[in-house]
């Protein structure tokens, strides 16, 4: 028996890394055992079988459902709230608003930081339609939207402002007292941009506009709450559940310690999910008020409305090339809306243009405007898509000028350092040139070229290619976070951190850390994760920082577990601990073979129970940025007559350091160029803006998201490894926010190479294309 | 476990509302042109007053669970917050992502579009019905093994649609299996190894029906 235990917990033969001296980090891994491997979910099991409990899922004794009532129009004040007869309807137990003032507490917004702004949970002056009005708890969600239908509510309609190109326009209905511009117009200049394009050969100067897309996660955004007397304790689908404690904690006015939030699962964020939403201080107001758990999971219309958005973008880029294909300038400006509150309408969009290409002359103005919609959040790499939809198709556009390969075009204007940030700091790795390279290769991007080009069109189908590079500014991680490595006295291992894995295979990837460490089995780890009650501290999983910064500390604790295991073994064995190595669930010396003993008959383990190592996430490297990059390639069938678009293939080239599970990884390749397609083909948030304000698709049918019928039978993901010593302790960087980057830019072009077609404006639908086609008809 | 009705069900036509519920084009149609869609029937719907709780008797996962229910209940609404079963999900309540597909008689429908005094009478099957015992079934077995998912919540919609598509015993080739499960909706965009998680299942299943 003790042996079968043995070998289901450790595989036999694994040698495990070197310890490091004590205050030392360990070294980079060289051969690795387990991490980069094809290894499905350790929680495969409870996603596919149904038993994993989401937030939505969670049904508590007693429980009532909570719904909310939302501001119709875009812009309206609140002059009074009827609702007596919605407290007299069946099944009701509260109704709250703005009426209610011991339950309208404070809510803040903020642009990262930058800019705050607070209102109130329930706003009279309502600068969106969807803002929160009133709020039902009921012992049904029937009842409890029969109870929101029956509020009777005075608005006094206001004008408004939905299309944020007429924001700033004289005579625009103002949604703040100080006017509708977001802070100052933000500048960016180094070099001499006039010098630059003088210089130039070539100069092109184009306008490209993004849609605004919304999240749209599967599971809708919501949350149990539930008090014990002034204890209180939500289950959230969220992305970080300390942010959401210190939000919820600050709002209610109570300390950190009295709020407890659980979010063990989660079913997709995209950013949307990173802080407290008015919904949670609403879920937890409705059950102090009833003294009873209330569910309030907001139905997707009202996510559409209010959970925020990839904000739309109006950019200019002008630059300058030499015939050599060397970049003289880069000139950008973009106006964009975060919607009716500080919430990051530019953030990010330049840093493509500043940062991936060298280019000694760049000038970059970015102004953020407020209008009439619901509030922004991030979106799966802020910023990024949108910027590279304007640099990449403009990269291609004087690659054609000058007669060059678009590929050899980027090769030519590689930078080793950031060029955007102070002090040019180089890169830890830079894998860019590699992920052109091989990229092409493996793609045949050559062969296809020509082959296209030999081609004689048939019929209305035109086939192209194209390629689209891109940087993702976050993606190395950072501190602070801590973790707990328990090693039990069977030999068995829990692991303890305060992650969500949002998807992305987080927790696999950390047992496989632990399991390379440790030379255990991933599935012998119990991982208990995402709960500030009982888990460590971690910031929200977003910005691809999650396994940069998460891993190194997992290491450190699982080092710091072999180091104590070490000591306990050596003053059984009556030897030096630094002569010690494990393998196999053993502890042997390396001197003295005889010298030997298992984890599980080690005597200081077996009276303590438990070996606890604790691990933090140590400081990034001084000078340097940590940055992934990409380059994608994809062929496209465009259909003349109908202006349809088909993706036959798509390659992506990822450099995001080292590959920590080669299975998760295509996973996230395959995701991210899935979301990307829907930035070039499908998505975009309509608004009625010279009609009523109000948001015209707000459901799946209208605002469309890909389909297994949009995507290419095959996806295929191309890492790039670079060495990379200096990024952390396990050379990963992010990989989930950068592979979406280039993706809809690389539809665009290779929709060019087909079509000759440039097209400007996302989404590239069917009647948008169409109409180009027309008009490129009649030019002849 | 009795998986289907569609010998004592003559009928086996579609009505509207039964194409409307049918998740998506594929593997709806698919199982009507195997013959095997047996549609909810109107003529069955009794006349219920909105106000009064009715007494229903459910057929799920194989079996019968009695219940009061208002009548505008949806299938969905019982199956999570009344019965406990949470492996469906709830995406969008109007017919749209599928996330919350079981299956009515064999065949995938959206749980939110099907009232649950409609589903009466016929054969539910959730997720947790193609458990055996804590052992996967095939196609959850191919979904975690080709990576199919990746936050996991539209990911029993998905395996119910593939389920029916599978027991529609069409062959299939990837364009068919895009089709088949373009009903359900994946944002982290999971597609292509759902793509090659099906056709896992379905030579899984091939090869399971050759054996002697």
């Amino acid at each position: 028996m003790k042996k079968q235990t043995e070998e289901m917990y450790y595989t036999q033969g694994l040698a495990v890394p070197e310890t490091p001296k004590p205050g030392d980090p360990p070294k980079p891994w060289k051969q690795t055992n387990v991490i980069g491997k094809k290894i499905p979910r350790i929680d495969a099991y409870e996603r596919v079988s149904g038993t994993a409990v989401y937030p939505s899922d969670l049904v508590l004794p007693r429980m009532l459902f909570g719904a909310i009532l939302r501001c119709p129009h875009p812009h309206a004040m609140v002059k009074g709230v009827d609702t007596r007869k919605a407290e007299k309807m069946p099944g009701v137990h509260a109704v709250i608003s703005g009426s209610t003032p011991e339950n309208n507490p404070n809510w803040k917004y903020s642009t990262f930081g930058r800019i705050e702004f607070a209102t109130r949970i329930f706003e009279a002056n309502c600068r969106y339609e969807g803002e929160p009005v009133a709020a039902v708890a009921a012992e049904t969600p029937y009842q409890a939207w029969d109870a929101v239908r029956a509020i009777q509510v005075e608005y006094e309609v206001l004008p408004f402002v939905a299309d944020e190109e007429k924001a700033l326009a004289p005579g625009a209905p103002r949604i703040h007292e100080k006017g509708n511009q977001v802070g100052e117009t933000q500048r960016y200049s180094r070099g001499d941009v006039q010098k630059g394009l003088n210089e130039a050969d070539v100069v092109v100067e184009m306008s490209f506009n993004t849609a605004c897309e919304l999240h749209t996660p599967m599971e809708l955004h919501g949350c149990v709450a539930d008090w014990d007397g002034d204890n209180l304790t939500i289950w959230e689908s969220t992305q970080g559940v300390y942010p959401v404690q210190n939000g919820v904690a600050q709002a209610l006015g109570l300390p950190l310690s009295k709020v407890r939030v659980i979010g063990r699962y989660m079913g997709g964020g995209f950013g949307s999910k990173l802080r407290a939403g008015k919904y949670t201080v609403i879920a937890a107001l409705l059950a102090r008020m009833t003294a009873r758990p209330v569910k309030l999971v907001l139905s997707r219309e009202e996510t559409y409305l209010a959970t925020g958005n990839r904000p739309p973008v109006h950019m200019k880029l002008k630059a300058g090339v030499k015939q050599d294909g060397t970049l003289t300038a880069l000139d950008f400006s973009c106006l964009a809306s975060g919607g009716a509150y500080p919430a990051g309408g530019t953030s990010l969009v330049d840093w493509v243009v500043r940062d991936l290409y060298l280019c000694p002359n760049v000038r970059s103005e970015m102004t953020d405007v407020y209008i009439n919609a619901g509030p922004a959040r991030p979106m799966r790499a802020p910023g990024h898509p949108q910027g590279a939809w304007a640099l990449e198709q403009m990269m291609d556009a004087l690659a054609e000028k000058i007669g060059m390969d678009p590929v050899d075009l980027r090769l030519k204007n590689i930078p080793a350092f950031s060029q955007a940030r102070e002090g040019n700091p180089p890169y830890t790795s830079t894998g860019l040139q590699a992920c052109l390279v091989e990229g092409a290769k493996v793609f045949g991007w050559k062969e296809a070229r020509e082959k296209i080009g030999k081609e004689t069109p048939r019929g209305s189908v035109r086939r192209g290619v194209g390629v689209a590079a891109g940087l993702w500014v976050a993606g190395g991680g950072g501190p602070p976070s801590t973790v707990l490595v328990k090693l039990f006295s069977d030999g068995s291992v829990n692991l303890n951190m305060g992650a969500s894995d949002i998807g992305t295979g987080t927790k696999t990837v950390m047992a496989m850390v632990v399991s390379e460490e440790l030379g255990i089995r991933p599935e012998m780890i119990q991982i208990e994760n995402a709960d500030t009650g009982t888990t460590q501290y971690a910031t929200a999983s977003g910005g691809s920082k999650t396994v940069p910064t998460e891993a190194p500390a997992v290491r450190a604790a699982a080092v710091e577990v072999r180091r104590q295991l070490f000591a306990l073994a050596a003053s059984e064995l009556k030897t030096d601990p630094t002569s010690l190595y494990l393998m196999g669930g053993e502890v042997s010396s390396k001197e003295d073979p005889s010298k030997k003993i298992k984890i599980i008959e080690v005597p200081g383990l077996k009276r303590a129970g438990v070996i606890v190592g604790v691990g933090y996430r140590g400081p990034n490297p001084q000078n340097r940025a940590v940055n992934p990059f990409a380059a994608q390639f994809c062929e496209v069938e465009v259909n003349m007559k109908t202006g349809e678009v088909k993706i036959l293939r798509f390659l992506a080239a990822q450099d995001s350091g080292r590959v920590m599970n080669r299975l998760t990884y295509d996973s996230q390749v395959i995701g991210g160029i899935t979301m990307g397609i829907g930035l070039a083909m499908t998505e975009a948030r309509i608004l009625d803006r010279n009609g009523t304000g109000k948001l015209v698709n707000r459901n799946w049918h209208d605002y469309k998201v890909p389909t297994a019928l949009d995507v290419p039978a095959e996806i295929t993901a191309l890492p790039i490894e670079p060495e990379d010593a200096e990024a952390n302790t396990t050379g990963s960087k992010g990989l989930g926010e950068p592979v979406t980057i280039p993706t809809a830019a690389a539809v665009a072009n290779a929709v060019r190479h087909a079509t000759g077609i440039r097209v400007l404006d996302t989404p590239m639908s069917p009647a948008r294309l169409c109409k180009l086609i027309a008009e490129k008809g009649k030019e002849g | 476990m009795s998986r289907r009705t569609d010998n004592e069900d003559p009928k086996t036509g579609m009505t509207r509302r039964s194409f409307i519920k049918g998740v998506g084009v594929g593997a709806a149609a698919a199982a009507a042109a195997s013959g095997t869609l047996s549609a909810l029937t109107d003529a069955e719907a009794k006349e219920a007053k909105a106000e009064e709780m009715q007494k229903l008797t459910l057929r799920v996962n194989g079996r019968s669970h009695r219940l009061l229910v208002e009548p505008r209940w949806s299938l969905l609404f019982v199956l999570r917050e009344k019965m406990g079963l949470t492996g469906t999900k709830v995406g969008c309540e109007r017919g749209e992502c599928g996330a919350c597909t079981v299956l009515i008689n064999g065949v995938p429908q959206y749980a939110c579009m099907t009232l649950a005094l409609e589903a009466e009478g016929h054969e539910i099957t959730t997720v947790e019905g193609l458990m055996k015992g804590e052992e996967l079934g095939p196609v959850q077995q191919a979904f975690l093994e080709n990576d199919a998912f990746q936050c996991g919540y539209c990911t029993p919609g998905q395996i119910m649609a593939a389920e029916g598509l599978l027991r529609a015993n069409a062959p299939l080739t990837v364009a068919e299996i895009q089709k088949g499960m373009s009903g359900n909706l994946c944002r982290c965009g999971a597609y292509t190894h759902i793509f090659r998680a099906v056709e896992a299942a379905a030579k899984a299943r091939s090869g399971k029906r050759g054996e002697p």
